[in-house]
Order: C-alpha cells, then sequence, then structure tokens
C-alpha cells in the first residue's frame, strides 16, 4: 500500500522528528510513503483568523499536491479536519460568490482521502498494537479538532495503551481545550497563558514523564509553559511514541 | 506595537482583569465545573438525546425559514385571546411602547420577571428615565439590581458573586428599595433566600404591572412559556392586572406540540433538572378573560426585532436565533471560565454572546469586531448546544466579516462592509505568509534560514512575539526542515519531474549538522 505523507507546514519547519517518525512507523508496518514536495500549508491559521481568500491559493495548492494518492496521512488533527471540514465550506462559499465549483470539486476530491495518523492505523490498516516500546509513563491530552472535530475517539489511547513499557496514566480534565487556539494564542494572551497554565499543571501533577498529543502546535504551546516553569515534564507527539522501538528508540 | 499588529481588540484587555482575579476565577471555576458535570449526567440519561436535539434545531429551523408566516399566526391567536400585540422594529421602539403602556395605566413600578430581551434593550434604564421603578424579581437579577451591577451570565446572572459579597449587597441596598434586609443577616444561603422572600413579597403583592419576557411562544394557539426555578416569574405572571412582555422574534414555534421537545432539552441543558421547576403557561387573558380577577386583565405581547431580521438574512450565522437561551455553552467554555462575562460587553455573554452580539449590533465597535476572536474554536460549545448551533463555523464566518468585511444585512438592506480597523499589519502578515507558503522554494529557503538562526533562540521576543515568549519559552528548532530529511533519506524515490519543478532547485549542498536531528522537544 502507498500512501501519501501530508507533514504539515509546523512539523516541515519545527518538529521534523514527528514527520521522520510517522514515515519510520508507516514503513515498519510494510506502507510504502511518498512525500509530495508540492505540499505546504493546508491553510488552517489564515482561515481560522478570517482570511478566507488568502486560505484559497493553499486549498488548490494542497488539493494539487496529493492528487492520485488513495491515502493521505497527516499526524495532525488539526489540519486533517481543516481539510474535510473546512475546505467544503471554502468551496461552497466561492461558488456561492459566483466563482465557480472548482474549488468546491478539489474539496470533495481532497477531503474524504485525509486520515489522521490513528485513523489511518486503526481503521484502515486495522492495527491498534504496532509493535512500539516506549518504557515510560505517559498522560495523553487530545487535542479538540481530533476529540471533537475529527471524532478520534478513543483511537489514540488504545494505540498508546498497546505500547510495550508504557504505562499510561489519566489526565484530569482531558477534554478541555489547553488554550492554544491558533492566533488566539497571540491575540487572547492571557486567556491563553491561563488556559495553558491550567493543563500543564494537571499534566505535571499526573507524574507522568511525557504528555502525549496528537498535534504539535498545543504541544508547542504547553511545551514552552511547561519550560518557562522549567516543570521536568516533556510534550512528545503520538507518532514519536509509536516509532519508538527496543532498537530505535525516539531522539 | 501589539496593538496595532494584531489589531489587539477589547476582549483581550477587558478579560485580563478576570484572569488576574483569583478570587473571581475560583468563584467561575466552581460554578462553571459543577453545573457542567450535572449538565452531562442529566442530558446522558436520555437515550435519545441526539434526536431531540435533531428535532430542536429543526423545529427552529423550519420556523425561522417561515418566520413571517407564524409571526401573523401567532398575532392573530394573542389578539383573538384578548392581548394586545405591538411591534418593535429596535430597542428604542420597544422601550417607547412599554413606557407608554406602563404610564397609560397610572403606576409609577413595575415587576419583572427575568427576561434577556428586556436587559438587550436596556428597559429598566428606559423605564427609570421615565420615573418608573422596576424591581427585578429573579433571586440573582436582585442581586445584580441591588449591587448596581452588570448581569455575567444568561441563567445566573450573580454567578461572579460569592455568599458574602451577596451579604454584603443586601444589608446595604434592600432598605433603599423597599424592606431592608433582617439584622445581622449572615451568608448562610437559606438565610439569604429567606430575605430576599421577604424583600420581594411585598413588591408582589403591591406591584399592579408586570413586565416579562418569553421562552416560547406558540404561533397556532398564542400561548406564551417562561421557564424559571423560584416560583417569582409565576407570581409577576398572576398577580398583577396588567402584563407586558417583551419577547424576541425568533422565540416563536409553531405548535404547541413543538414545545414537548424543548421542555425536555431546555431544562437538561441550563440547571441540569430533569424537569422545569415552574413552567408557565398564558394564551392572551385566557378563558377568564380575567374576569374573575384570575390573572392579569390586561395583556400586551411587545415583538421585538433590533438585529434578528437582519441576522436571518445572513445564511451561515443566522442559526445563533435557533438559541434557547440555555446557558450550556457559557458553562462549558473554558474562556468564559477564566474571561467572566463581563469581558464580552453585552448581556449576552459566552460564546452564543460572542456569536450574537456582533451580529444583533453589528462589529462596528471595538468590542463587537474583537467577539468572534473570544475563543479558540474548541468545539465544546457546539457539542452541548440542544439546538446544535455550530458556534465555532459562526464564529470564523464572523472573523471573515471582521477582517475581509462584505456584504451584510442592515436594517433590511444589503450593504457591503469594509475590513475593521486595526487589522492592516496583520493583512499584511498574512498576506506574506501565504505567498511564501503557496511558493515551496521560498518556503524552503525559509525553513533553512531559521535552522540556521536555531542557535539564536531567544527567551523573549520582541513585537507581536511577545505575545507568545511572555508565558511560553520558544520551541528549540531543528537543525534542518522535514523535507531535507525526505530529500536526502528517501529522496532517491521521488518522481524527478516533480521533485524538480515543486522543489525549485535541485539544492543538496547543506552545512555540515553532524547528527541528523536534534530538533523537537524531547
Ligand atoms: S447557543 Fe446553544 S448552548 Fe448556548 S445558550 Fe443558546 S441554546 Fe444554549
Amino acid at each position: 500500500m502507498r500512501v501519501a505523507l501530508f507533514v504539515t507546514c509546523v512539523n516541515d519547519a519545527l518538529y521534523p522528528r514527528t514527520g521522520i517518525a510517522v514515515v519510520r512507523l508507516l514503513e515498519r508496518l510494510g506502507v510504502e510513503v511518498d512525500f509530495p514536495a508540492a505540499q505546504s500549508c493546508c491553510g488552517q491559521p489564515q482561515y481560522n483568523t478570517g482570511y478566507r481568500y488568502e486560505t484559497e491559493p493553499l486549498v488548490r495548492r494542497t488539493a494539487a499536491a496529493f492528487e492520485g494518492y488513495a491515502y493521505v496521512v497527516t499526524p495532525s488533527g488539526s489540519c486533517a479536519a481543516m481539510i474535510r471540514e473546512h475546505y467544503p465550506r471554502i468551496g461552497r462559499k466561492a461558488a456561492a460568490e459566483g466563482r465557480g465549483g472548482e474549488l468546491a470539486e478539489a474539496a470533495a476530491s481532497l477531503g474524504p482521502r485525509v486520515y489522521e495518523l490513528t485513523e489511518f492505523l486503526v481503521d484502515v490498516l486495522g492495527v491498534t498494537d504496532v509493535g512500539a516500546y516506549f518504557p515510560h509513563t505517559v498522560t495523553y491530552h487530545p487535542s479538540c479538532h481530533g476529540l471533537r472535530g475529527l471524532g478520534l475517539g478513543d483511537r489514540p489511547r488504545r494505540l498508546l495503551a498497546a505500547v510495550k513499557g508504557l504505562e499510561l496514566v489519566e489526565l484530569p480534565g482531558a477534554e478541555e481545550c489547553c488554550g492554544f487556539g491558533g492566533t488566539f494564542s497571540v491575540k487572547n494572551p492571557d486567556l491563553s497563558a491561563a488556559m495553558g497554565g491550567d493543563k500543564a499543571g494537571s499534566a505535571a501533577a499526573t507524574g507522568a514523564d511525557f504528555l502525549c498529543g496528537a498535534d504539535n502546535s498545543c504541544l508547542a504551546h504547553l511545551d514552552g509553559i511547561l519550560r518557562r516553569r522549567g516543570a521536568p515534564l516533556r510534550t512528545l507527539h503520538l507518532a514519536e511514541i509509536l516509532a519508538a522501538t527496543e532498537e530505535e528508540p525516539p531522539a | 506595537m501589539t496593538g496595532t499588529f494584531i489589531g489587539m481588540p477589547a476582549f483581550p484587555a477587558a478579560a485580563k482583569e478576570a484572569v488576574g482575579n483569583e478570587v473571581l476565577r475560583a468563584n467561575l471555576r466552581r460554578a462553571t465545573h459543577t453545573i457542567r458535570d450535572k449538565r452531562a449526567r442529566a442530558v446522558a440519561e436520555l437515550a435519545d438525546w441526539d434526536r431531540l436535539r435533531a428535532a430542536g434545531k429543526a423545529v427552529k429551523d423550519h420556523t425561522l425559514r417561515h418566520l413571517d408566516r407564524y409571526l401573523l399566526e401567532l398575532e392573530e391567536a394573542v389578539t383573538a385571546a384578548g392581548g394586545v400585540v405591538h411591534w418593535a422594529a429596535d430597542a428604542e421602539e420597544a422601550n417607547r411602547i412599554v413606557t407608554g403602556l406602563v404610564l397609560a395605566t397610572g403606576e409609577r413600578e413595575v415587576v419583572k420577571v427575568k427576561s434577556m430581551a428586556t436587559q438587550e434593550i436596556g428597559l429598566n434604564e428606559a423605564l427609570e428615565a421615565a420615573g418608573i421603578a422596576a424591581y427585578e424579581t429573579d433571586l440573582a437579577e436582585l442581586i445584580v439590581q441591588l449591587g448596581h451591577d452588570r448581569p455575567s451570565h444568561i441563567l445566573v446572572p450573580a454567578i461572579h458573586r460569592n455568599r458574602a459579597e451577596i451579604r454584603d449587597v443586601f444589608a446595604a441596598e434592600m432598605g433603599a428599595w423597599g424592606r431592608p434586609a433582617p439584622e445581622g443577616l449572615g451568608d448562610d444561603p437559606r438565610e439569604l433566600a429567606e430575605a430576599a422572600r421577604l424583600h420581594l413579597r411585598e413588591k408582589f403583592l403591591r406591584a399592579k404591572v408586570a413586565v416579562s419576557g418569553a421562552n416560547f411562544m406558540v404561533a397556532e394557539t398564542g400561548t406564551l412559556v417562561v421557564f424559571e426555578s423560584e416560583g417569582n416569574g409565576r407570581m409577576c405572571l398572576t398577580l398583577p392586572d396588567t402584563l407586558i412582555s417583551v419577547v424576541g422574534i425568533e422565540k416563536v414555534v409553531p405548535t404547541f406540540r413543538d414545545l414537548e421537545i424543548f421542555l425536555q432539552t431546555l431544562p437538561r441543558s441550563s440547571t441540569a433538572e430533569r424537569m422545569n421547576p415552574y413552567t408557565s403557561m398564558w394564551t392572551g387573558l385566557g378563558p377568564s378573560k380575567g374576569a374573575d380577577g384570575d390573572g392579569p386583565s390586561d395583556f400586551h405581547l411587545v415583538l421585538l426585532d433590533n438585529g434578528r431580521t437582519d441576522t436571518l438574512a445572513d445564511e451561515v450565522g443566522r442559526q445563533a436565533l435557533r438559541c434557547i437561551r440555555c446557558s450550556a455553552c457559557l458553562n462549558v467554555c473554558p474562556v468564559y471560565e477564566r474571561a467572566g462575562g463581563h469581558a464580552y460587553g453585552s448581556v449576552y455573554p459566552g460564546p452564543i454572546g460572542a456569536i450574537l452580539s456582533p451580529q444583533l449590533r453589528g462589529t462596528g465597535s471595538e468590542i463587537d469586531a474583537s467577539l468572534p476572536y473570544a475563543s479558540t474554536l474548541c468545539g465544546a460549545c457546539y457539542e452541548v448546544c440542544p439546538v446544535a448551533i455550530d458556534i465555532p463555523e459562526v464564529l470564523v464566518h464572523l472573523r471573515e466579516r471582521v477582517v475581509q468585511g462584505g456584504p451584510v444585512t442592515r436594517e433590511g438592506i444589503r450593504v457591503r462592509i469594509r475590513p475593521a480597523r486595526g487589522h492592516a499589519a496583520e493583512r499584511a502578515a498574512m498576506r506574506a505568509a501565504r505567498r511564501l507558503l503557496d511558493h515551496p522554494g521560498a518556503l524552503r529557503a525559509g525553513e533553512r534560514l531559521l535552522a540556521r538562526a536555531r542557535r539564536l533562540r531567544p527567551r523573549r521576543l520582541p513585537g507581536p512575539g511577545r505575545a507568545w515568549t511572555d508565558s511560553r519559552a520558544l520551541p528549540e528548532l531543528p537543525a534542518e526542515p522535514f523535507r531535507d530529511w525526505w530529500a536526502r533519506e528517501r529522496g532517491e524515490r521521488e518522481r524527478p519531474d516533480r521533485a524538480q519543478q515543486d522543489r525549485g532547485e535541485p539544492d543538496r549542498e547543506r552545512p555540515d549538522r553532524g547528527e541528523p536531528d536534534r530538533g523537537g522537544r524531547a
């Protein structure tokens, strides 16, 4: 099976380790991975801030970059939700503004082929035990777009629970937003920091070694707060845990 | 700089104070979490919750689609039952009508049932200007009124106050409004409720005019419905001679039977109760027409538009008119919990306020332009809303209106509004980012530049970046972007035609980085 990796711009520029982990993980599971280099950003920051027109070229670019792939896998719940939920809206609005059906068609074609990593593993490959080894205590924060937007449900936790050596501890108030919210983090910095502080506090109180998530932008926010506080808890993307083996622990 | 670059709006500034107020945050946290958890349990009891929610949405959507027809049907039914219907295009007209009706009775005071519509139009202030005293009879509303305060929650307007504060307000202020608080009043909830009961009873027995809102109006029968849990509403609706109800036009439902949905969803969503404690329904003057002294002998219904028809004209934004004011979205909202209700600058706080105020009032003012941004788009509000209002969708839609401008309806006329002030620099930055992101060659160069700057990682950024680094460390920058790793490790598998064209140049020389990748977080 061949899939295209949509690494996302945040991971490309800031968290290449997550992208590398996805490649290693999928290859280990017998999947052939392509990285269409024409990809860039899905346009989520622009769209969520209200710049729909600035988003349109990125919709076109993303759709074109992944043309012909039956599966597009991404290690970001919010970017997957952007493409599946919001691209069709952008297409509808463009059509309603009398600018034709091109964007709507691009959205309709790409959306159903996009899978968030845990969806792809559990639903398409049908695996929960990916043969990973990670001898640490981990608590999991389900980011909002994955949890409520995509309805990932317990997929991430099932994958984590099957990792050898891993002890999963409950994160109290897990379903509450971490306060990142894209440009919310700089437009409403006090609220964002207060929300992040509470989330980081309850994560640290679990005593876990790692706070795991499936969206690096939320983790960047939480990690920034934890580091600034000097807390020993570290954040780690789910893909990096799933990619880890006894021979190849995460970097 | 921060201010101009991101159009630093009014909501963040207003919220800053609340965020820093430990007492307020503790009050709100306790109150919202308690009701949040209770609501979740009450809703989980119903196996058909999803269907009830869908039905509520469908009934409301259908009614809004044919609002003109149902309002006329309602007017006919209310009139036939002995009521008088008035139409108010805006707050000013509604206030004028109500004030005139009260003055015509010769009375100079009214008792009030808790009502969002009358708060929205500032009725109490208008009545006061005409020499009429309006007494709030809902306990929390009374606390707000006596404290010269503003409501901070749809259902629990005094949610920001704790018991000790309420005691102080009662002891200091009740005397000026009527029966004073008992000597040596303590802050036990029962004592406080008893003080309010005694104070209010005097008003109920004396008042000749009552003003209410309504949760629902039934077009078919002309019946109005008020949900409340203290019994004060029942007193106001039955004791006085004249009853004046001010109700938003979106509160109509077609048939009596439609109420079966909302009788189930509203109490569970708002107070986590299986059944609402006091549900009062009245149809005009009723069969007795007040002749035997049972109920008011004079009933007026003031139908309020005040921006609703304009809101209805917007295909995405109109769903906000489905709202049944249960306040579940406030109770579940992590932003409301920390910002408090006052920061929203409107009688409608929280997520629903963030989509309603900028539509009813427009996005012209600083606060209204900032409200669509008062959310992380986490979606918790949408999940709990009993009429399935996709609040995040409307928020993003209104953000577009703020930064891009576009068509809106104002007083029935379709106009194009210009983008709100203060977003020019942000717009330029978004455009520049898009250009970069739409040209992978340039993007890749930028990413490499970033990688080279990794040793410079500062503790604090200047300008707009400060908003990030004030409370968070910057991420460690990786040695190379993912696409460089890919080109080196897996690149030979790429189709050359595509790779060539997309990467811009077949660049292979890169600074020696020693180990492959030490970036990221762990
Ligand atoms: S928007 Fe929905 S959840 Fe919020 S108050 Fe209205 S009906 Fe309730």
